[in-house]
């Protein structure tokens, strides 16, 4: 076990418990607000909390409050736990490798190998041909790069990321979010997101804060497939179809075939998800013309009101249409139906 | 800002006023100038007491600028960097140099370092007698030049906020190793115009100058002080000698300008 926090801040309303293991990447997940961003402070020792006990491979971080303990307190530069924010916050006095050699620096490494530290992790981002830019000089992208790189060459035991892609450039978010799925594998870290995506393709394991509180937890894809918090069924419900790369498509063991866009390359073949959301999907009766679209055919396990919609459930997919629409195809539990879905609302990623 | 990024005009009776008040800026400094007698400058200025006072005053105002460097850099972080009970109070103490007339500064040192004052005995016992010495001339200018430092350092810490200091902090960094590769350089330019602006006040010192320090050629008696003196006998002096610190002055504010603090 790496990570052991349980903490309570009456002020901000917040009363959190949540653990990560060893290698572990844990999505928090949870509404504006919601104290989500608390939670991250307090493990890096940013903020105080009134009550509560935080432990990091065994050692303590803080103990407050615990009746017939003196309290214990780390600050943050002992604690071995490295916060990436949404703004790469580069020091905007020293240059791209300074900045990656910060944390060696300040654990007393000579000037020459922390830079040989830095210019390995700025490697290991892409970045190494901005090593001698300043920050004002770097777009966002790259920026967030270094910002990664500088945050792992201080070699943390637990890495925090508070959004890190929010405050980026849409059409450089995807090349950032495979950079961190494959440095940060076999790390033990703790993301704050907005993006369910970011959840899917990095996490291991789920843990949506509402209001102060957890109010729900475990693993990514069940979570993401079976939402029982409100908060995490609007942003989640999502199809994903598992299976392997085919053409344009994702094929899965049973056969069913869905084509949609990449963002990045796939070998043909290689082990691949089909992501897209319930409100993308139509239900047909019979298999509809024009455009080319996916065509999947299901049979209905369950209808459930979902905001002003309904869901419908089969065992793999759901949609999400209006009550009227219900009504005029006469859907029921047990309802053979088509659903469609463009290649263009499917995101196919590598798995 | 570039002047081209300008969208929003400004309302033209704004521009009126302005030129009134930078008028009565410049007018005096220019019938200063006008006074000045160019022929016999030289001489006017290199009197032998013109020159000690010049001397002393470049002397003492380096030495308080040091001192408020040395004390008020601190003082600007514990008020711009913790939060405590009686925060609001002790920021307004820290500033009362500003408001306060430089006589009843020069009052407050004299009853807290003079002879009867609140220390004085003490260090009189000790063999230091600090009323009417050079060292009371530097405490003069450092008292009222002080909250000059505090100000803008605190602003600059303020505008460039805590955020990257916490970055260095869960990158490892102790707090002095915070404070000296993040701190210090974020806020340098703030420092440095701090510092320009306590030189320059240092430098006009006047009233808690002669009031606590007195008027002793080559000892206490500083340019502004020399000025005013010679005003009485010699007025061709009295202008050559401000015009000599106005130049001090344009200079300091130049340099630091060239340096991008200001």
């Amino acid at each position: 076990m790496t990570l052991e926090l349980s903490a309570t801040m009456t002020e901000r309303g917040l009363d959190l418990s949540m653990h990560v293991e060893t290698g572990e990447m844990l999505a928090v997940l949870g509404p504006n607000g919601s104290g989500k961003s608390t939670a991250l402070a307090l493990i890096a020792g940013l903020l105080r909390p009134d009550v509560g006990t935080a432990s990091l491979d065994g050692r303590v971080l803080f103990d407050i409050g615990t009746p017939g303990r003196a309290p214990a307190w780390v600050p943050p530069h002992a604690r071995g736990v490295a916060l990436l924010a949404q703004e790469p916050l580069l020091f905007p006095h020293l240059s791209a490798l300074d900045n990656v050699a910060f944390g060696p620096r300040s654990e007393g490494r000579p000037r020459a190998q922390s830079r040989t530290v830095a210019q390995h992790w700025l490697g290991e981002v892409d970045a190494a041909q901005y090593a001698d830019r300043r920050p004002a000089q770097l777009s966002g992208g790259q920026a967030q790069r270094i910002a990664v790189a500088r945050a792992l060459a201080a070699d943390p035991s637990l890495l925090l990321l508070d959004e890190p892609m929010a405050a980026l450039d849409v059409a450089v978010a995807p090349a950032v979010r495979q950079m961190l799925r494959r440095v940060l594998r076999e790390r033990s870290v703790v993301i704050v997101t907005h993006d369910v995506l970011d959840a899917l393709l990095l996490a291991d394991r789920v843990l949506v804060i509402d209001d102060g509180r957890v109010a729900e937890e475990g693993p990514t894809e069940q979570v993401l497939a079976r939402p029982r918090s409100a908060f995490a069924a609007r942003i989640a419900g999502l199809n994903m179809v598992r299976g392997n790369l085919d053409g344009h498509g994702v094929r899965g063991p049973d056969g069913t075939f869905v084509e949609g866009l990449t963002d990045q390359p796939i070998s043909q073949g290689d082990p691949a998800v089909a992501v897209f959301r319930p409100s993308a999907v139509g239900v047909y009766r019979q298999p509809p013309g024009g455009s080319p679209r996916n065509v999947l055919d299901v049979t209905i396990t369950e209808l459930a009101p979902f905001g002003e919609q309904v869901r419908v459930r089969t065992p793999l997919l759901s949609a999400d249409i209006t009550a009227a629409a219900v009504a005029e195809l006469d859907l029921a539990p047990g309802t053979r139906v088509v659903f469609a879905v463009k290649a263009s609302e499917v995101a196919i990623y590598r798995s | 800002m570039s002047r081209a990024s300008r969208q929003v005009g400004l309302p033209t009776w704004l521009f009126a006023p302005a030129a009134v008040g930078a008028l009565f800026v410049v007018l005096p400094l220019a019938a200063m100038l006008a006074r000045v007698e160019w022929s016999d400058f030289v001489g006017l200025i290199s009197s032998e007491s013109s020159i000690d006072a010049l001397l002393l005053s470049l002397r003492t105002s380096s030495i308080s600028t040091l001192l408020c460097v040395v004390f008020g850099v601190p003082m600007a972080m514990v008020l711009g960097r913790t939060t405590f009970r009686g925060q609001q109070v002790a920021r307004s103490l820290v500033l009362l140099p500003l408001v306060l007339p430089p006589v009843v500064g020069g009052i407050a040192l004299l009853y807290t370092f003079g002879r009867r004052g609140l220390l004085g005995h003490s260090f009189e016992v000790l063999g230091i007698q600090v009323a009417f010495s050079t060292a009371a001339v530097v405490m003069a200018q450092t008292f009222v030049a002080l909250p000059f430092l505090v100000v803008s350092l605190e602003g600059a810490l303020r505008s460039a906020g805590g955020r990257y200091e916490a970055v260095a902090s869960t990158l490892g960094a102790r707090p002095t190793t915070v404070f000296r590769r993040v701190t210090l350089p974020l806020v340098l330019p703030g420092l440095l115009s701090g510092a320009v602006l306590s030189f320059a006040r240092s430098l006009g010192e006047f009233g808690a100058t002669i009031t606590f320090a007195g008027s002793l050629q080559g000892v206490t008696r500083t340019l502004p002080l020399e000025i005013y003196l010679q005003r009485e006998t010699d007025s061709d002096a009295a202008v050559a000698l401000s015009l000599v610190l106005v130049i001090v002055a344009v200079v300091v504010i130049g340099l630091a300008r060239v340096r991008g603090a200001i």
